[in-house]
């Protein structure tokens, strides 16, 4: 094992043991092999630097590389996007650590030797951003690599394994050269994305919000702060966001698009579906600290005379999404709301019982000019999980589930 | 069936639940975000006017008069050059000066930076304890009472005080600067002399004059303010697009730092001067010869302006210098992690209040030596940090059409040799105070 920096400075020589250069840089070329170094940049003072590829490397020590051809076989140096460097795009950046979920900043790399055909590839296999790498880069030049090795054994590691660093590079053409994909970072929950996202600056937040899929681009963006949200919403072309905001609750939608400049959130509503538009649009009338502003409008609806098993077949056959699922409500014969069901009453019920036998007492709704303030006391004096908003008909227009509430009292702690 | 094997990795999640609680966000940066909102350049000026400041200014008015007054306008033009560029960095990068330095520059320069760093800001804190220790003499309470108890309020209230409670409590002490004016007013000072002499420069020549005028100005530019500056503007998520506002804010920051250092010099001057306290050497001595002259009130608003000065600072300086460094060097720093989580970043905070007040408290007075010391690191470190910051603010592949104009950078740089020059008279002055009559306000 070796660590990068030991390679770096590391006097190269060719198979006749003649000094060829030093070694300046490390190539790699994700395109082609994604942990290995490809190419060494080999600088070689006032004269033009050659490259030595990972074919043509006979052995490599702290500090020395010994090449398996002459000097003349090695070819000029010149520069490539798809090449990623060491030293120039690694060391002392950040990156992602996709398991441990946070932004670090590399230290060192650590690379193993792996012996193919007499040559000596390096491969990067852990990248250091502990404590080893800093006192490492600190004594490297000014004290020799063994004694570093001997300090760095009795100090605390913190290496993340290269398959799960995510680099992150905010030009999307070299990104694309670099093969550097988020992949990774779609598997995350969108809180810890998030978090991530928040560690980073604005052009790079762009670039991964950029490259995400819509709908967990709108899962991170829910979970953001409402500054970071406007910021980067505001700076996705309005097709784009008009995408993302489609996968977004409509309430989560409407309170997103009410923190845009005018102009720009009804640049992003002409890019949604009619519907959809419709439906924020109708939210975004409401007072932000009012129930109305509060209420989400996907919920599931059913009469309050239907048995449970026609109401769990009806919940398969809509669409909606499973996790927010809390509750049914209820419809009487006139179209007005008759009460809730949970879905714990709905699940332990029997087949053939109603909806009316079974829902929640005493049946509870605010309309949608009701304060914030209300919500929370009800919320708080009955145990809600959700609540309904019923407009002057005593229809049902939104419902309000606990999450909403939490939001809202964790913004006032 | 246990809850483990239904969920796999249960314990996992719920341990990490407990860190990644995006509610309870991390004290820094919600402080930071609140320096924010009321203006990071606002802020940065308030917590500069710091005990060392106060002490140099009041030195000052008592032993020149109006006379150093006009070095007021340089001064903030001065402060604005400087930290405008760190506002233009933060707002175009998004990233803190500690990140930024250590992306270009690398590991090395960036220890260095955080090292040197990190013992200005040591004989910083240790200045502030000695500011809390002066004011509450004047109050009638022995030190070794009131510096333990203000290191202890300190730490607790900043690691175990709720971010509300720490926002109150800091919009508060920025108020109580007003403190200064009402002791100026109360002085009944000759307001048509000193408007005059901040136009009109007023220059002398020997030695104690030019030291005196280094000091002013080595005492207002503190390199920590850079980083600090930065990262408020970094936290508020401002864009290039509200750079305008930004740049706004730096310029009535630094006003406002210059008008409050204008009442103190005031202050002194009206009294100590005219009345012929000429030699006093601190800020303390000042609060206690302003009571015959100017009445109680002015005295004790003084000493107390003092004591607010040195507790806010004292509040911000471990907390920014322990973050600045873990940040740089990449550890993980803030105040909801566990010890055992970020040990450095909490060490750093431990011995910069621990020792800054510890030194305080040991009989004699050897903590001018340690502000010796501090003054001297800061020497060192103020040239380099604004070297950075000018190479940084010019470079256009990092900040485009905002680099600093071929005219910008003529300025900053000259700005630059200049502050560099007199802090460097002044660690001279610092290392042999036999041969220079020592630092004024140290």
């Amino acid at each position: 094992m070796l660590h990068a920096t030991e390679m770096l400075g590391a006097s190269a020589y060719d198979v006749q043991g003649n000094f060829v250069g030093r070694v300046r840089e490390l190539f790699i070329e994700p395109a082609e092999q994604a942990s290995r170094v490809a190419r060494y940049l080999l600088g070689r003072g006032k004269f033009q630097p050659l490259v030595a590829k990972y074919d043509q490397v006979a052995s490599v020590a702290p500090g020395t590389m010994r090449l398996n051809v002459s000097e003349k076989a090695l070819e000029e140096y010149h520069s490539n996007e798809a090449w990623l460097a060491v030293q120039k795009d690694l060391l002392d950046q950040q990156i992602i650590d996709t398991e441990g979920r946070k932004v670090v900043r590399v230290n060192d790399l650590d690379l193993t030797e792996h012996r193919v055909n007499g040559s000596v590839e390096l491969r990067v296999s852990l990248a250091d951003v502990g404590l080893t790498g800093a006192v490492g880069r600190l004594l490297q030049g000014v004290a020799p690599p063994s004694l570093i090795r001997r300090i760095q054994e009795k100090l605390p590691t913190h290496m993340i394994r290269w398959e799960f660093v995510n680099l992150i590079e905010p030009d999307p053409l070299r990104r694309i050269k670099l093969r550097v994909s988020h992949q990774k970072l779609a598997h995350l929950h969108p809180a810890d994305l998030a978090d991530i996202l928040e560690a980073l600056s604005s052009e790079e937040r762009q670039s991964i919000i950029d490259s995400l899929d819509e709908e967990s681009a709108a899962e991170t963006l829910a979970e953001l702060d409402v500054r970071l949200r406007r910021q980067i919403v505001e700076k996705l072309d309005p097709e784009k966001a008009a995408d993302i905001i489609e996968e977004m609750q409509p309430d989560q939608a409407a309170d997103l698009l009410a923190t845009l400049p005018a102009d720009t959130s009804k640049e992003v509503l002409a890019e949604m579906p009619q519907h959809e538009a419709s439906d924020v649009r109708k939210l975004m009338k409401f007072d932000e600290n009012t129930a109305g502003g509060m209420m989400n409008t996907q919920f599931v609806l059913v009469g309050e005379a239907a048995t449970r098993e026609e109401v769990i077949e009806w919940i398969r056959h809509i669409e909606h999404d499973p996790e927010q699922l809390d509750a049914v409500f209820l419809n009487d014969t006139d179209a007005k709301f008759a009460g809730v069901v949970p879905m714990g009453r709905l699940l332990l019920a029997s087949a053939g019982e109603t909806m009316a036998s079974i829902r929640s007492e005493p049946v509870l709704s605010l309309p949608p000019d009701a304060s914030e303030k209300d919500v929370f006391e009800l919320f708080d004096k009955y145990n809600l999980r959700v609540l309904a908003v019923i407009d002057e008909n005593g229809s049902i227009i939104g419902t309000i589930t606990v999450d909403d509430v939490v939001t809202r009292l964790a913004a006032k702690v | 069936m246990d809850l483990k094997t239904i969920i796999p990795r249960t314990e996992i999640w719920l341990k990490r639940a407990g860190r990644v609680n995006r509610n309870t966000r991390r004290l820094w940066r919600r402080l930071a975000l609140f320096l924010a909102v009321v203006g990071p350049g606002f802020i940065t000026s308030n917590v500069d006017n710091d005990a060392g400041g106060i002490s140099t200014y009041s030195v000052v008015g008592a032993k020149y008069g109006y006379a150093l007054l006009w070095s007021l306008i340089p001064m903030t033009i001065a402060l604005y050059v400087t930290e405008e560029m760190c506002a233009r960095l933060g707002v175009v990068t998004g990233k803190g000066l500690s990140d930024l330095i250590r992306e270009e520059f690398g590991f090395r320069p960036t220890f260095f930076v955080m090292v040197t760093g990190f013992l200005v800001d040591l004989g910083n804190v240790v200045a502030e304890f000695v500011g809390v220790a002066a004011a509450m003499e004047i109050f009638h309470v022995n030190k070794l009472i009131a510096v333990p108890i203000a290191a202890i309020a300190v730490w607790i209230l900043v690691l175990r005080g709720t971010y509300r409670q720490v926002e109150k409590i800091f919009l508060v002490a920025c108020l109580f600067y007003v403190a200064y004016i009402v002791s100026a007013v109360l002085a009944r000072p000759d307001w048509l002399l000193a408007a005059k002499s901040v136009v009109v420069p007023h220059m002398q020549f020997n030695a104690p004059y030019l030291l005196m005028l280094t000091a002013l100005v080595g005492t207002t530019i503190a390199p920590w303010q850079f980083f600090y500056l930065q990262a408020g503007f970094v936290e508020k998520r401002v864009g290039p697009r509200q750079y305008p506002q930004a740049r706004a804010d730096v310029l009535v920051g630094s006003v406002s730092c210059m008008i409050i250092v204008f009442f103190i010099i005031v202050c002194t001057a009206a009294t100590l001067y005219i009345s012929g306290h000429r030699n006093i050497a601190d800020a303390k001595d000042a609060a206690l010869a302003l009571v015959p002259l100017a009445g109680r009130w002015a005295g004790l608003l003084f000493a107390f302006g003092l004591l607010n000065a040195s507790l806010f600072a004292a509040s911000i300086l471990p907390l920014s210098t322990a973050h600045v460094i873990c940040e740089g060097l990449g550890f993980e720093g803030g105040v909801d992690y566990k010890f055992r989580e970020a040990p450095i970043f909490y060490w750093l905070y431990t011995i910069l209040i621990a020792v800054g007040a510890g030194v305080v408290l040991i009989p004699g007075e050897s903590y001018i030596k340690i502000l010796v010391f501090s003054q001297v690191a800061n020497g060192i470190w103020l040239p380099i940090v604004l070297i950075f910051i000018v190479l940084l603010a010019n470079r256009r592949d990092l900040m485009g059409e905002y680099a600093n104009t071929k005219s910008f950078s003529a300025i900053a740089w000259a700005t630059s040799v200049a502050m560099i020059v007199l802090t460097i008279v002044l660690v001279v002055a610092a290392l042999f105070p036999s041969k220079f009559g020592g630092v004024p306000g140290l």
